[in-house]
C-alpha cells in the first residue's frame, strides 16, 4: 500500500514532467533532479527525499504524451515513484517498460492526493475512499523484456544469441 | 485480408507473407535517426554490450543517422561536451550520414532525412525523437522511440516486440482557400480526433487534396500526426513522392511504392473537406485545442516564431515573406525565423526572402529546434504570448511555465506579426 502524493489531470506531456532546458541532462543517474522542475514544490519534496519509495502519482488520460525524451522516465525512476493513469502515451509506456518504471493502467481510477492505493490481484483498491478499479495489464508484446529485468538485459541477451550464432 | 501501408511494410521488413493488426513482429531497421540525444544512445548502447566480452558495434553503421539541431550551436558547457562524445563515436564507428553543425549539410533532422534522400517508401524509420512520423510523407513506416530503444536498435538492427497498429484512414477533399493549407488541415483533424484520438494507431491520409499537395505540405500533416497520439502518419507514395526523390532529393536509384491494398482493414475512417476550412489556430496548453482564427483574433503576442521541424519550409518561408513584403513587424512584437535546413537558408537567401524578413524587423537564425522546445534562445518572459508555426504548445514548452503559446500555420504567423495581434491573414487588404 502506498500514498498519492500528486493528482494530475489528462494530457500530462513529458515537457511537464522533464522540462526541455533540462535535457542536455542525459544520465539516469544525474536526471531525478529536474523531476516536475516547474512544479517547484513537489520537485522539493523529491528532492529532499519526503517522499518515500513506491509513492503515486495519479494522472489522467494520455499520460506521458508528447517528446519521446526519456529523462522523462529515467527521472521518475529515480525516485522509484509509481504512476496510476487511465491510460498512457505509447512512447512513455514503451519508455516505462524498457526502464522498469512501474505502471498501472486503472481506466475508471479515482483518488486525491492523500489517499491510500493497494494492489490486489488485478484491480486496484483506493483504501482511503473503500473502492475499488480494473486494470489493463501491459501489453502481452512486452512480456519478455518486463521478464528480463528491463530493455538493456533484453537486448544484451538477444545480442549475444545473435553474436553466437555468428554471421547468416 | 488485405493489409493498410503499414502492415505491408511490417510484414516485408519481417519476413512474413501476411501480418494483422496485434501481431508481434520484429522489423529489420533501414534508417535509425537521434540528434543530441545519441549521447544517451551511445550510453545505453555501450551498457548493452558491458560484460559481453564483444567489441561493442553498430549492426550497419550506413544506417545510423546522427544531426545535431536541439541546441546549435552549442548553448552550455555541458552540451559541447554531449556533443563532443557524440562526434567521437561517429568516428569510430565510421558513421556516415552524421550532420554536424554546418551550412552545408546541417539543419534539423526531419529537414535532413527527406532532403538527403536517406528516406524512402517501404523503408521502416526509427528516430529518438517523437516527431520522426514526419517520415511518413515519403511512404516510409516512421516511428519515434526512446533512447535505450534506440541502443537496441543499434546493437540488434530490428526492433524488438512491435505490435502491430491498427489504422485510421483520412481522406481529404476539396481546395484549401488562399491562406489555408496543410498546417490547418493538421490542426483541424487533431482537435477533431483530441490529443489522444489517434493512440497506438497510424493515420494513412488519402484524397485528392493529398495527391495535389507537395511533400513539403505531407512532411507537415505527418510530423503532426503524433500530436492526435499516432504512431505514425503516412501518406502512401505517388507521383510527387517520387518527384520529390529525384528533384529535391537527388535519389537516382530506382523507388518502389508500397501501397495498401483496396481491401485494406482500418479502425475507422474520417473523411474531411477543407474546402470551407478557416485557419486553425492550437491555443494554450494543449495542440488539440483547436480554433478557427476568428475565435481568437485581437489576442497580443510577444513573440512570433517561423520555423522547426514543422513549418520551417521554403515554401513557409515564401508565404511568410510573402505576407511582409512593404510591411514592418509591430512595435513591442519580436519575429524570429529558423529555415529547417541550411539548404533551405540558402535557397532563401538567393531568392531574397531574407532580406524580406530583415527589413521587416525579424531576426533570421540559424536552422536548430531551440526556440520551440525552450532549450535554445528565444525564451519568453513571464506572461508573454507567443505565436508559433511549431508543433506544440504545453504548459513551460517554450521555457517558462509562466507564458503561453499558441500554434498557427506560417499565413497566420507572419500577418500576426505586422498586427501585434492574432490576425486572419485572408483580411487586411492581403492578397
Amino acid at each position: 500500500m502506498a500514498r498519492v502524493v500528486l493528482k494530475l489531470g489528462d494530457d500530462v506531456s513529458t515537457d511537464v514532467i522533464y522540462p526541455g532546458r533540462y535535457m542536455a541532462t542525459v544520465l539516469p543517474s544525474e536526471t531525478p533532479q529536474f523531476a516536475f522542475a516547474d512544479m517547484a514544490d513537489f520537485n522539493m519534496k523529491l528532492k529532499s527525499r519526503q517522499l518515500p519509495p513506491g509513492s503515486i502519482i495519479v494522472g489522467g488520460k494520455n499520460f506521458g504524451c508528447g517528446s519521446s525524451r526519456e529523462q522523462a522516465v529515467s527521472t521518475l525512476k529515480g525516485h522509484e515513484l509509481t504512476i496510476v493513469a487511465k491510460d498512457f502515451a505509447r512512447i512513455f509506456l514503451q519508455n516505462s517498460i524498457n526502464l522498469g518504471l512501474t505502471l498501472v493502467t486503472a481506466p475508471d481510477i479515482e483518488a486525491q492526493e492523500g489517499d491510500n492505493l493497494a494492489i490486489e490481484g488485478e484491480r486496484l483498491l483506493n483504501t482511503t475512499s473503500g473502492k475499488s478499479y480494473a486494470t489493463v495489464p501491459l501489453p502481452k508484446a512486452r512480456q519478455a523484456i518486463m521478464d528480463a529485468g528491463g530493455l538493456i538485459s533484453y537486448s544484451r541477451k538477444r545480442l549475444l544469441e545473435k553474436l553466437q550464432k555468428g554471421p547468416p | 485480408m488485405g493489409m493498410t501501408v503499414v502492415e505491408k511494410i511490417l510484414a516485408r521488413a519481417s519476413g512474413h507473407q501476411s501480418v494483422k493488426v496485434g501481431d508481434v513482429v520484429e522489423p529489420r531497421i533501414d534508417l535509425a535517426m537521434s540528434h543530441e540525444n545519441a549521447a544517451l544512445v551511445i550510453n545505453q548502447f555501450l551498457e548493452v554490450y558491458r560484460d559481453t566480452g564483444y567489441e561493442p558495434r553498430v549492426w550497419d553503421a550506413s544506417r545510423v543517422a546522427i544531426i545535431f539541431d536541439h541546441r546549435v550551436p552549442a548553448e552550455s558547457p555541458k552540451t559541447a561536451s554531449n556533443q563532443k562524445k557524440i562526434r567521437e563515436f561517429v568516428t569510430k564507428h565510421a558513421i556516415s550520414k552524421f550532420h554536424d553543425i554546418r551550412g552545408d549539410i546541417g539543419g534539423i533532422c526531419h529537414q535532413i532525412l527527406p532532403e538527403s534522400g536517406y528516406v524512402r517508401p517501404g523503408f521502416v524509420v526509427v528516430g529518438t525523437d517523437s516527431h520522426t512520423t514526419s517520415h511518413g510523407a515519403l511512404g516510409a513506416f516512421s516511428f519515434g522511440m526512446g533512447a535505450t530503444e534506440m541502443a537496441s536498435v543499434w546493437a540488434l538492427g530490428i526492433a524488438v516486440n512491435i505490435e502491430v497498429p491498427a489504422t485510421i484512414k483520412v481522406n481529404v477533399t476539396g481546395r484549401f482557400a488562399p491562406f489555408v493549407g496543410p498546417k490547418d488541415l493538421i490542426l483541424h483533424l487533431i482537435g477533431k480526433l483530441s490529443a489522444q484520438g489517434a493512440n497506438f494507431r497510424v493515420i494513412e491520409f488519402h484524397g485528392e487534396t493529398i495527391g495535389k499537395m507537395p511533400t513539403s505540405g505531407r512532411l507537415v500533416i505527418c510530423n503532426m500526426s503524433v500530436e492526435a497520439g499516432a504512431t505514425s502518419g503516412i501518406v502512401p507514395a505517388d507521383g510527387e513522392t517520387l518527384r520529390y526523390l529525384r528533384n529535391e532529393a537527388e535519389v537516382t536509384d530506382p523507388v518502389e511504392a508500397v501501397l495498401p491494398d483496396s481491401d485494406a482493414v482500418y479502425d475507422r475512417i474520417v473523411n474531411i473537406n477543407v474546402g470551407g476550412l478557416d485557419p486553425q489556430v492550437a491555443c494554450p496548453h494543449t495542440v488539440d485545442n483547436v480554433k478557427p482564427v476568428g475565435k481568437v483574433v485581437g489576442t497580443r503576442v510577444n513573440q512570433i516564431v517561423i520555423g522547426s521541424c514543422t513549418n520551417g519550409r521554403l515554401d513557409d518561408l515564401q508565404i511568410a515573406a510573402h505576407i511582409l513584403r512593404g510591411n514592418k513587424v509591430a512595435q513591442n512584437t519580436r519575429m524570429l525565423v529558423f529555415p529547417a535546413s541550411g539548404k533551405i537558408y540558402r535557397q532563401a537567401i538567393e531568392q531574397g526572402l531574407v532580406a524580406e524578413f530583415m527589413r521587416a524587423g525579424a531576426v533570421v537564425m540559424n536552422p536548430g529546434c531551440g526556440p520551440c522546445l525552450g532549450v535554445h534562445e528565444g525564451a519568453l518572459g513571464d506572461g508573454e504570448v507567443a505565436l508559433s508555426t511549431t508543433n506544440r504548445n504545453f504548459k513551460g514548452r517554450m521555457g517558462n511555465p509562466n507564458s503561453e503559446v499558441y500554434l498557427c500555420s506560417p499565413a497566420v504567423a507572419a500577418a500576426s506579426a505586422i498586427a501585434g495581434m492574432i490576425v486572419d491573414p485572408r483580411k487586411g487588404g492581403l492578397h
